[in-house]
Parts: C-alpha cells; structure tokens; sequence
C-alpha cells in the first residue's frame, strides 16, 4: 500500500505540467462529480435537520395539537411555561439531576484516569474493564440496576446490609430515586470522559511534573498546582458533554421509574415526550425544547468562560 | 534505601487494590446480571450474593423468547444498525471526501452547516421529524399532498431515514480525508480515472481505520438507540430490542430471571465487537469523541 501511495505521488509530481484547456475540463467534471456526490446528503440534511429546525421554531408559536385546527398563538406557549407546575418541577428535577451528575461524573472521571495514568503493563486492561458500562445501552444498564437497587434483594442493599446499614427503597422513595438514577448514569458514563482525561493526562510533559518534584512539591501540590492546571481545556471539554447529556436525560428516566415516585424523576426531556407524544400538544413540546436549547446553549457558553478565566490564573 | 523500597511496595499494591475496587464496580453487575440469568427462579432471592448459579438453566431464556418476540426485536435491531451502518459508512465518505478534496461552490457554508447542527439538541427537531415522516408524500398510504395514511410511521423507514446520513458521520470522515495528500487524485485524474473511481478505488482503501471506527460506532448507536425508535414505531414485529427490553422492564417487574436474560440479549452484540476490538476501540474513541 505504501509504495502504492509513492508510485503514484511520483507520477503526480512527474506529470504536475498542467495544460490550461485539460485543467478546464478536469475542473469542471470535478465540480459535476462533487455537486452528485453531495445531493443525496444536503438533501436528507435539509429535510432531517434544516427543515426541523425551523418547523420547530414555527411550531413552538402555535397551537398545533394534530386533531385540531393549528392557530398562531404568539409568546402564548412561552408564558403558559412560567405557570406551568409540571414543567417547573421538570426543570427542578433536572438542574438537580445535573447538580449531582456533573461534579460527580467529572471527579470519578478524572480519578480513574489518574488511576490508569501509570506506565504498568496492568493499567491498560484494567481500562478496557474500566471501559465495559459505556458499551451497553442505557435500556440495558437500567434494566440491571432496577435488578442492582431492589430493595429486599438488590445488590447494593445486600452489600449495605453487610455492613450494618439499612439501605433505602430507592426507585420507590421520592427521596431516593433520583440519587439513584445519578448514581447508575455515573456508572455508565465516566468511561467516556476518563479516557478524554486520560488522553490529557499524557500530553502533559513530564519535565513540568519532575521539576515540581525535584522542587520539594508533594503529590497533592503536584496535583493541584501543575496537573489541575494543564487539564483545564479537557475539563472545560468534560463539563461541557456532562452538561449537554445532563439536561437532555431520559432513558433512565422512562426506564425505571416513568417520572415517579410524585413526579420526583420527570425531566425535561422526559416531560416534552409526555406533552408532544402523550397529550399530542406539539406546540407546547416544542416551545419547551426551545428553552432546553436556550438553557443549554447558555450554561455551555457561561462554563466555557469559567473554565477560561481560571486557566489564565 | 530500605524505606523507599517499602514505599514503593506499598504504593504498587495499593495501586493494585484500588484498580482492583473499581473494576469490580464495573464488572461485577454484569457478571451478576449473566448469573442471575442462569438461575431458576427459586434461587435468585435465597442465593443473595452467589455469582455461580447452584442450579444452572436456560429456562428464563426460552421463557424470554417465548413470551415475548425477542428474537424478532433483535433482527429489527440487527436490521436498522446494519443498514445504519452502510447508509453513514458510504454516504458519511463520499461526503466527507468531497468537501474535504473537491471544488464545489458553497463547500464551507455546508460544512458550517453540519458543525452547528451537531450542538442542536436532538429534543428540539424530535417533534417536527415525527411530523416530516408522517406526512411525507406518497409513502404508507399518503396521497400527493401528504394525507390519509401514516408515512414512514411504524416501518423502518422511519428510524433509517433521519439517521442514514449522520452530521457526525461526515464532519469525521472529512478530517480524516482532508489528512491525506492531495497528489494522488491529481495524478489518478491525469490517468483518466473517473472521479467515483478515484474516491473509491484510492481513498477509501487508505481511510479503513477509521471507517472501522465510525462503523463500529454507529452501529453500536444504532444497537442501543432507545427514543426514536420509542416514539416512531409501535407494532411489535417493527419493535427494536431496546424498546422491547424497555417493556420487560414494566411489565416483568417481578420476574427478575426473564428479564435479566433479555438484558443480557439486549447488550451481546455490542459487547461482543467491544470485546473483538478492544484496546484498539478504546483508543481510538478518545481521539472522536465517544459516545
């Protein structure tokens, strides 16, 4: 293959005499091979993406609703949301649900990656095994944990037991389920992001991290003060994914305990399905997904600041 | 001298320890989840924590399958990634390589286009995609104007179509070409190769790895897709095995055998290839992106 690519390099470069009128038409047959090629996919990206997009737009002013006639309804859509109970209680769920998944994701991310950040012929299978929840799907993975968080029977309750504690009912206590749906996305999740962080880990030069050393600096000033550091754009990275997934949470959601126990698991995601596809109210749906976009694009744009302004210190 | 040698010993083995912790916090539950499988329903409950079954029976397997059409959920699946994987693979390419290598007008407004669409949340073109399938001109019964069937509703279509052509699958495919050195299409053109010719015959053979990455990828997002599938089909035998496996859920809440068997159907393909390709996998999803 290599002398393949050689052979031809060298008769590209023997015969680089272009004459005007060859070029011309070469050009020009190029320019009809591209525009054939890229039908087929402009032309799915527009119907798929583009058209959505602005259907979505449109829609979120209206009242369509699939039975009835559709009725421009202005900001109706928009402020109906602001007295709307169930879907103040989604954006609560999911800003606790990210409150809790985000920091927890991050440090279990970057701890297993410090972890497998050894030159040690073990650490790269123990990453493959460290590796093995973000394979499976995410109807897969909860159906294990409902399994896992039985209360009576349960894994996690059985090894809590051992040691003398009374686990909680979890899925079945408005308390205790959505802990329990962040502690079973962590689980799936933190493969993704550990091997980002460990791809950063190891663009670190050494020299920085042996000087510090050679300079008296413990492990823990190590870390924090040259390690920490020269992560910061794979932390704004990180934050930026967990964020993005954190607020479009569903599967897990749907899964195991269908928005209860007392509502204590709706999402946002989760309550747009219920109101575009359960109560046909598509109009609506749309003007929430709108704000689940806006809420996105806003907390992404503020971290990635954050995250700036504390690398520049 | 001694003392370093003791701090060393000592950090390597609880090096060992905490690797060891968090590998079995990984592992454990599926091993459980196989285990428990493989047991008759009466040892479930009373064997507590005993990973290897004292009975062993495939008896929730056939139950599963029994019950339930898992098998025909699972060839939907099968289906829907594979053709998945085709439709990105070649059309992701070809696309790919003619903005990353030909003339073509408006090349980069395009690629924007493809960029910014990927920080579009999925939620917010769910519901007007629905309404695209479902009124879409002269398929499942509609007339000219889109009425009086269902569209592309409930038929594979439905998942394929939105998702043949992914923004990912082409943003990736045009890195990797842009990569490679020009010359060699210049100089197949002055041979007279055609255009297809030079994308296929000598392109697409250097792009291999990372087509086998972006092949294993989507199939592996087509496998375990769970919403879309959820919302646009609805009889069982169009049924995908996530949706299904979702069902079981709800509905064999109480039978922890049969279920955990139709999780173990659930995530075999995925685990199988992840297994396949291992290291050479984990790798090379760091440097795309994951999941």
């Amino acid at each position: 293959m290599a002398a393949d690519i050689e052979a031809i390099s060298a008769a590209a470069a023997a015969a680089h005499t272009p004459h005007g009128r060859r070029t011309r038409d070469t050009r020009r047959s190029e320019r009809r091979a591209a525009t054939l090629f890229m039908t087929l996919p402009v032309l799915l990206f527009v119907l798929f993406v583009l058209l959505p997009v602005v259907m979505a737009a449109v829609l979120s002013f209206t009242d369509y609703d699939v039975i009835s006639s559709m009725n421009w309804v202005g900001f109706k859509n928009y402020t109906d949301l602001i007295h709307d109970p169930f879907f103040t209680k989604a954006l609560e769920n999911t800003v606790l649900y990210t409150l809790m998944y985000v920091p927890l994701g991050i440090v279990v991310a970057l701890a297993t990656a410090l972890l497998l950040n050894r030159r040690v012929r073990a650490a790269k299978y123990f990453r493959v095994l460290f590796y093995v929840p973000v394979i499976s799907s995410t109807v897969a993975t909860a159906s294990i944990w409902y399994w896992m968080l039985n209360p009576q029977h349960g894994l996690i309750n059985v090894i809590l037991g051992k040691l003398g504690v009374n686990g909680p009912a979890w899925l079945y206590d408005s308390n205790w389920a959505m802990p329990a749906i962040v502690l079973m996305s962590v689980w799936a999740g933190f493969g993704t992001n550990m091997v980002i962080y460990l791809a950063g880990l190891q663009n670190i030069p050494k020299e920085l991290i042996e000087s510090a050393r050679t300079e008296g600096a413990n492990s823990w000033q190590v870390f924090r003060h040259v390690t920490l550091p020269a992560l910061t754009k794979t932390t704004m990275l990180v934050t930026t994914l967990l964020i993005i997934g954190a607020f479009q949470v569903f599967d897990q959601a749907y899964v195991l305990t269908k928005g209860g126990p007392g509502n204590s698991t709706v999402t946002l995601v989760y309550y747009i399905y219920d109101r575009g596809f359960g109560a046909l109210k598509m109009g609506y749906a749309s003007a929430i997904s709108f704000v689940l976009f806006a809420i996105i694009l806003a907390v992404s744009l503020v971290n990635a600041r954050l995250v700036n302004k504390a690398g520049e210190q | 001298m001694n003392n370093t040698l003791i701090r060393r010993k000592l950090g390597a083995a609880l090096w060992w320890i905490a690797a060891t912790v968090v590998a079995v916090s990984t592992v454990l539950p599926l091993l459980w989840t196989l285990s428990t499988s493989l047991k008759p329903a009466g040892d479930i409950v009373a064997s507590g924590f005993g990973l290897i079954p004292k009975h062993w029976t495939f008896g929730n397997y056939t139950n599963v399958f029994h019950t339930v059409p898992m098998l025909r959920y699972a060839l939907n699946s099968l289906l829907i990634a594979v053709i998945g994987v085709v439709t990105n693979l070649f059309f992701g390419s070809l696309a790919g390589y003619t903005l990353a290598k030909l003339h073509l007008r408006g090349k980069r407004i395009i690629f924007s286009a493809y960029v910014a669409s990927m920080m579009i949340p999925g939620t917010v073109t769910m519901v007007p995609q629905f309404l695209i399938l479902r009124y879409f001109p002269l398929a499942g019964g509609n007339d000219v104007l889109g009425n009086g069937g269902s569209g592309f509703l409930d038929s594979y279509w439905a998942v394929i179509l939105p998702g043949a052509i992914g923004a990912f699958a082409v943003f990736f495919m045009k890195q990797v070409f842009e990569s490679l050195p020009d010359d060699l299409a210049a100089a197949a053109r002055i041979d007279g190769a055609s255009e297809f010719g030079i994308y296929f015959k000598i392109y697409v053979p250097l792009a291999r790895a990372a087509l086998s990455v972006l092949g294993i990828l989507t199939f592996q997002a087509g496998w375990n897709a769970f919403m879309w599938p959820l919302i646009v089909l609805n009889s069982p035998d169009k049924m995908t095995i996530q949706v299904g496996l979702s069902g079981l859920v709800t509905n064999y809440s109480s039978q922890t055998g049969p279920l955990m068997a139709g999780t173990i159907v659930a995530s075999l393909p995925v685990l199988v290839i992840f297994m396949v390709a291992q290291r050479w996998m984990v790798n090379n999803m760091a440097t795309s992106g994951g999941k």
